[in-house]
């Protein structure tokens, strides 16, 4: 368990260097899975410190071996020098381990005081001194700043005094390490700048902060180091003052090695039928996801988007086919201007689109590969036009060969193939409705490489058959092989649009991590 | 072997078999089937004409509850419909006649349907959570009732309407194949259409199906009036049967028996895949079970003892807490490992 | 109101507030009392209604038999809150009251002693409280389900000890019932005082116990609540265990009012006090609630039905009137999740 009294021969310069956790070579499996593959982690006193990486990188895997959430298949975690085991997030929090995430773990329905001191409340004579509850409650917000009455409801609060109030629970039980998971993701500058000037304040009292962001600017403001993790393994620790904000990105995105057929290009003919393009988008803007954004698909051209996790890049193909409702902005399918209200209309105009969360949005775990291949369609025909017995094996027969689907079989559970064969068969469900436009969002994420590339090429096959890509993904070379054109996405907004030939691993790269901001100074747009 | 024991109407089927088996060992003449008047009569026979209102609730309650809801007002539908059929015969001129009484079974049913709107309406367009949404129509159902027969319990002599609870058709009773033509056309709707598959796809993932372009709001609200009319249905049965509307006896805790029933049957109550066939299994076994408690000399009011006690045997058997302690007990008996004493720090 | 001066906020004020201000900051403190007080407004206009068209309805002695009649109901309600507010439901409460006191009517026509009969109607409430909590939390049953068992087996238990009624002659029973204390022209029954002593109890120990705010926690979020170290497993048996326990207590107080134990009492009662802690302003969905809040549903529910006898109308507008107050505050519910979920 962990030891919170000093050690007896403690001298200060070796406590500064000494690291307040550590975690050595952690590793942590889920069946066949390595989620988290012997990473080594260092956090001292006093710092704030980023933990960078895409999405399955094994950030918060990581975190939540930290907080005790689950447990490392191997390695150790170090707390003041000495080796612990949190069996549980209580252990950690005896610990001084902290954690408060984005969904934040508070009880909307009780008072800000209870929020804060729940759990170790002030008694007496057995029962709840509310007055004093109240008091303390008042004086912990009052430590940080926070002009907050204790009494009022939790839910009465924008999501940013929220944050503050875990951040506050957290502080009142003397955390040394705190943990602050994609806090800024719903806060306005203000916002921000309240919660940075508290982390400020937490620093000068020593405590440890982990801080996790997708605002590339956010962390160079505020982190004095940044570990930087991908696939579930380390890439490195570095300085943040050292550190070139292109170099982080690459860090973040990698290299791939792997070697694939280049596709060869369509050359689009330049001719206006079919230029013109199928659905084109202007002045799209949703809330501060997305801010003004113009895309065209054309026929027969696959767009790559390149953005970082939260530069509104799933936003974006959400509100292009319907899945979610923009605020602002036009939308037309081949010239007639109605934006579809809703997938179902989407699907009905051509425009479809398959999610980044594969388990949840995509497949439907329980039935069968062949009813999964077929819903969509069968949605589209209604209910009484039912794709029967041979017709629907036949259907899905063809698509399972043509994807080469693993196992063949179409009884099979959806739920229990692979990711990739997942994948192929949410692909299958698309392309069964002969659509003219087809929205990818990281189709590829974590699945095996073999089916990376049949699924990369296969998309080049598709646009050169007449349909309209748009692809998104994490990896930029990705992006740039499988994508005619790019568009450069950050914080919203679409920074510009190249054609793939035009750019190199390394000038994406430097497009890519070009001052992606909350708040600061209009982007330069960089050639 | 391993295959059959797997199918999904495994244990159902082998329950009902076992129960239907215990009653011919304790007592032959449970199996005896006579003939009179060229009808048959015999415990198997009572029991194939009294699971009529059971089997259409249970029917409807099967779909609703694949789309992860639930329709706690099936009872109180069963009331208005009864309510509403025989007031229309009581006020006619020819009672007896076939054409009143179909008048009045097509009424009852179509006010069954929509009341089953508006449990679809409150539950798929408003959002609200169905054991709520359905409850409002539970409290205010019989109420309704008891206004449309002024507060009587209102008695009809019709024998149409008798007929319908009671009458014989190629020797076996009405009522048997009303729900046996309730199960085919539903079954067939389900499995010859679509409807069958993209209900499960919204009971699995609703936001998956919303995404493939599946229209829930229309699929959930269906089974909500499909629900309604065939209680609708088992309410003109359960007057027929006493010919008479009594608007707080009618389908009181049906609700209950057809959600108990749809479980024995194998469908989950998190909605998702559902079984018509183990439904109609379900709905035989508690009225089998009725029947042996009957024939033990307990009051039929005493069987709720019994079903309590299957309703604990039921959430024992499928509670996760369970399989992993039943796995775990395999597991340490197979590989015969001597038990890890708490406190133990198992290596990592 | 008076506590404003005491937070930091309001510390630093120079300028008096305003009304508006007050007002704001009571809704900011207590927006989730708004549906109880919604309800006594609904109760207060029921009164004056009924005052106005009957004449002489609001009367200490119609008053004082609202609690009277309705001290059953009262208990059960007690013990609903602390299910509901949970984000669980209990439909075994109206068996459970009828199988304690057939239970207790066969008992004392045996001749055992009031003594141990009470003490045994309360326990027997308690061990059927106690197996639905064990189903919800260790098996993860649904409570709708596991209440569903207990339903069955309390009720079925009843017409196991009797089929019929059996009258109680037992003079502490009947005493509870009979004895009136007069105020002038207001009286209480002991189990008038027995309900309202189950309210207070109730209210304090939901306001000022760690087992009480632990019911709010489980309800705002369970898995929150576990991680801020509370009792969450303990706290879901007990809130079960106390519905039991109060469907024992109202078991006593109904064979007291009817003098008899009857097996067919309170079917149906479990909708009829789900309906008076929702129109109390108890959200279905848990999380929010006040025992005080169910009395004022009780009463609302109690008056609407004396004014329909003092009608003489059909008793089955009873329940259209309770079904439709039902949907409206589910409704109103439903808007104001939907509007909290749009801010964010």
């Amino acid at each position: 368990m962990g030891h919170n009294d000093a050690m007896p021969d403690q001298v200060p310069e070796e406590a500064r260097v000494r690291p307040l956790v550590e975690l050595a070579g952690g590793t942590v499996r889920f069946g066949a899975d390595t989620v988290l593959d012997g990473v080594d982690f260092r956090l001292f006193p006093g710092e704030v410190h980023s933990l960078m990486g895409e999405n399955g990188a094994g950030k918060s895997t990581l975190i939540k071996a930290l907080t005790g959430a689950l447990q490392l298949s191997a390695g150790t975690i170090l707390l003041d020098g000495e080796p612990v085991h949190f069996r549980s997030t209580h252990d950690a929090q005896q610990a001084g381990i902290r954690a408060v995430y984005q969904e934040i773990d508070l009880l909307p329905n009780l008072s800000v005081a209870e929020n804060i001191m729940l759990g170790s409340e002030p008694r007496r004579f057995g029962l709840v001194d509310w007055a004093q509850m109240r008091r303390r409650a008042a004086a912990v917000l009052d430590d940080l700043g926070l002009d907050i009455d204790p009494a009022t409801t939790l839910s009465h609060h924008s999501i940013a005094v929220q944050q503050l109030v875990a951040i506050a629970r957290a502080l009142s039980t003397d955390a040394r390490v705190l943990v602050l998971d994609e806090p800024t993701s719903s806060l306005d500058a203000a916002e921000c700048a309240e919660l940075f000037r508290v982390i400020a304040g937490l620093k000068e009292r020593g405590v440890a902060i982990i801080f996790i962001s997708h605002f590339l600017d956010q962390v160079y403001e505020v982190c004095d180091r940044v570990t930087v993790l991908r696939d579930g393994s380390l890439v490195g620790e570095y300085l943040t003052r050292e550190f070139l904000r292109v170099d982080l990105v690459q860090a973040m995105l990698g290299h791939n090695a792997e070697a694939l057929r280049s596709r060869s290009r369509l050359q689009v003919v330049e001719d206006d039928a079919v230029r013109r393009p199928f659905l084109s988008v202007r002045g799209l803007s949703s809330q501060r996801r997305i801010a003004d954004a113009d895309v065209d698909l054309v026929e027969g051209d696959v767009l790559g988007i390149a953005g970082l996790l939260g530069s509104g890049r799933t936003e974006l193909a959400r509100a292009m086919t319907g899945v979610d409702r923009a605020d602002a902005g036009i939308i037309r399918i081949d010239g007639a201007a109605r934006g579809p209200r809703g997938p179902r209309e989407a699907i009905a105009l051509g425009v479809v689109y398959s999610s980044e969360n594969r388990r949840t949005e995509g497949i439907i775990g329980e039935l069968s590969v062949g009813d999964n291949i077929t819903l969509a369609l069968q949605a589209q025909q209604g209910i009484l036009r039912r794709i029967g017995g041979a017709r629907q094996r036949e259907l899905a027969q063809s698509w399972v060969e043509a994807l080469d689907i693993r196992p063949p079989d179409l009884d099979r559970p959806a739920g229990t193939l692979s990711g990739g064969n997942q994948q192929k068969v949410l692909l299958a469900r698309l392309l069964a409705l002969a659509p003219r436009v087809l929205v990818l969002d990281e189709p590829t994420r974590g699945i095996d490489v073999g089916a990376k590339v049949e699924i990369q090429n296969l998309v080049g096959d598709l646009a050169d058959n007449g349909l309209s890509v748009m692809f998104i993904s994490a990896e930029l070379e990705e992006v740039l092989r499988v994508g005619n054109r790019v568009a450069i996405l950050h914080d919203g907004k679409i920074v510009e649009t190249l054609p793939a030939e035009e750019l190199t691993p390394d000038s994406l790269l430097a497009l890519v991590a070009q001052g992606s901001s909350v708040g600061s100074a209009p982007v330069k747009e960089a050639r | 072997m391993s295959r059959l024991i797997k199918h999904h109407l495994f244990w159902p089927g082998f329950a009902l078999v076992a129960l239907v088996v215990l009653n011919t060992v304790a007592r032959p003449r449970f199996i005896e089937i006579s003939v009179q008047h060229g009808a048959l009569y015999g415990a198997p026979i009572d029991i194939l004409r009294n699971s009529a209102p059971m089997m259409l609730v249970a029917l409807g309650m099967t779909l609703v509850i694949a789309t992860r809801g639930i329709d706690l007002s099936v009872g109180a539908v069963m009331a208005v419909s009864g309510a509403v059929a025989l007031t229309i015969i009581d006020g006619s001129d020819s009672p007896g006649s076939v054409g009143t009484v179909l008048i009045a079974i097509l009424v009852g049913v179509g006010v069954s349907l929509i009341l089953g709107v508006w449990n679809g309406f409150l539950v798929s367009v408003l959002k609200i959570q169905p054991i709520i949404a359905t409850l409002v129509l539970m409290m205010a159902g019989r109420g309704v009732a008891l206004l449309i027969t002024d507060g009587f319990i209102t008695t009809v002599t019709s024998d149409p309407l008798k007929y319908v609870a009671s009458g014989h058709l190629l020797g076996l009773p009405f009522a048997f194949f009303i729900w046996v033509a309730a199960v085919a056309v539903v079954s067939l709707v389900e499995r010859r259409t679509a409807l069958g598959v993209l209900t499960e796809a919204v009971g699995i993932n609703p936001e998956a199906s919303r995404l493939a372009g599946v229209r829930a709001t229309g699929i959930i609200l269906g089974t909500y009036v499909v629900s309604g009319g065939l209680a609708g249905m088992a309410g003109v049965i359960y007057s027929s049967n006493i010919m008479a509307a009594d608007a707080n006896a009618a389908g009181e805790l049906i609700e209950l028996y057809a959600i108990l029933a749809v479980v024995l049957g194998g469908t989950s109550l998190a909605g998702g895949k559902f079984s018509i066939a183990g439904t109609v299994i379900g709905v035989l076994i508690i009225q089998t079970l009725e029947s042996t408690i009957l024939f033990l000399g307990v009051s039929s009011a005493q069987s709720p003892v019994f079903f309590a006690a299957v309703v604990v045997l039921v959430v024992l058997i499928q509670a996760p807490a369970v399989h992993r302690a039943a796995r775990q007990f395999v597991q340490r008996r197979s590989a015969n490992v001597p038990d890890i004493t708490p406190g133990t720090e198992v290596a990592r | 109101m008076s506590t404003t001066t005491t937070t930091p906020t309001a510390g630093r004020r120079i300028v008096p507030p305003r009304l508006s201000e007050y007002a704001r900051t009571f809704v900011a403190r207590h927006a989730s009392v708004m549906p109880m007080l919604a309800a006594l407004v609904i109760l207060v206009l029921i009164l004056i209604g009924a005052q106005i068209h009957f004449g002489d309805f609001v009367n200490p002695r119609t008053l004082s038999s609202l609690l009277l009649d309705n001290a059953y109901l009262l208990i059960l309600a007690v013990g609903m809150t602390f299910v509901i507010v949970t984000g669980g439901i209990d439909l075994s409460v109206g068996s459970v009251m009828a199988f304690t006191g057939i239970a207790a009517a066969q008992m004392l026509d045996h001749g055992v002693s009031s003594a141990i009969v009470i003490p045994a109607m309360i326990l027997g409430g308690a061990v059927i409280g106690l197996m639905i909590g064990v189903l919800v939390q260790y098996f993860d049953v649904q409570p709708f389900i596991a209440s569903l068992a207990g339903l069955f087996l309390a009720r079925g238990l009843a017409y196991v000890v009797s089929l019929k009624s059996i009258r109680v002659e037992n003079e502490h029973v009947i005493w509870l019932q009979s004895t009136r204390w007069w105020f002038g022209e207001w009286y209480l029954t002991p189990t008038g005082v027995l309900a309202l002593l189950t309210v207070v109890v109730g209210a304090l120990v939901m306001k000022y116990t760690r087992f009480g705010r632990t019911v709010y926690a489980v309800g705002g979020g369970e898995q929150s609540a576990r991680l801020m170290g509370l009792a969450v497993a303990r706290t879901k048996v007990l809130v079960y265990v106390i519905s039991g326990v109060c469907g024992g207590l109202a078991g006593l107080v109904l064979t007291a009012y009817s003098g008899a134990g009857y097996p067919r009492n309170g079917i149906g009662t479990e909708l009829d006090v789900i309906a008076a802690v929702v129109i109390g302003g108890t959200l279905l969905t848990g999380g929010v609630g006040y025992v005080v809040g169910s009395l004022i549903g009780v009463l609302v529910y109690g008056t609407i039905h004396t004014v329909i006898s003092y009608m003489g109308a059909e008793q089955s507008w009873m329940r259209i009137i309770i079904g439709l107050m039902l949907l409206m505050f589910i409704v109103v519910q439903r808007v104001i999740v939907v509007r909290a979920e749009r801010r964010r």
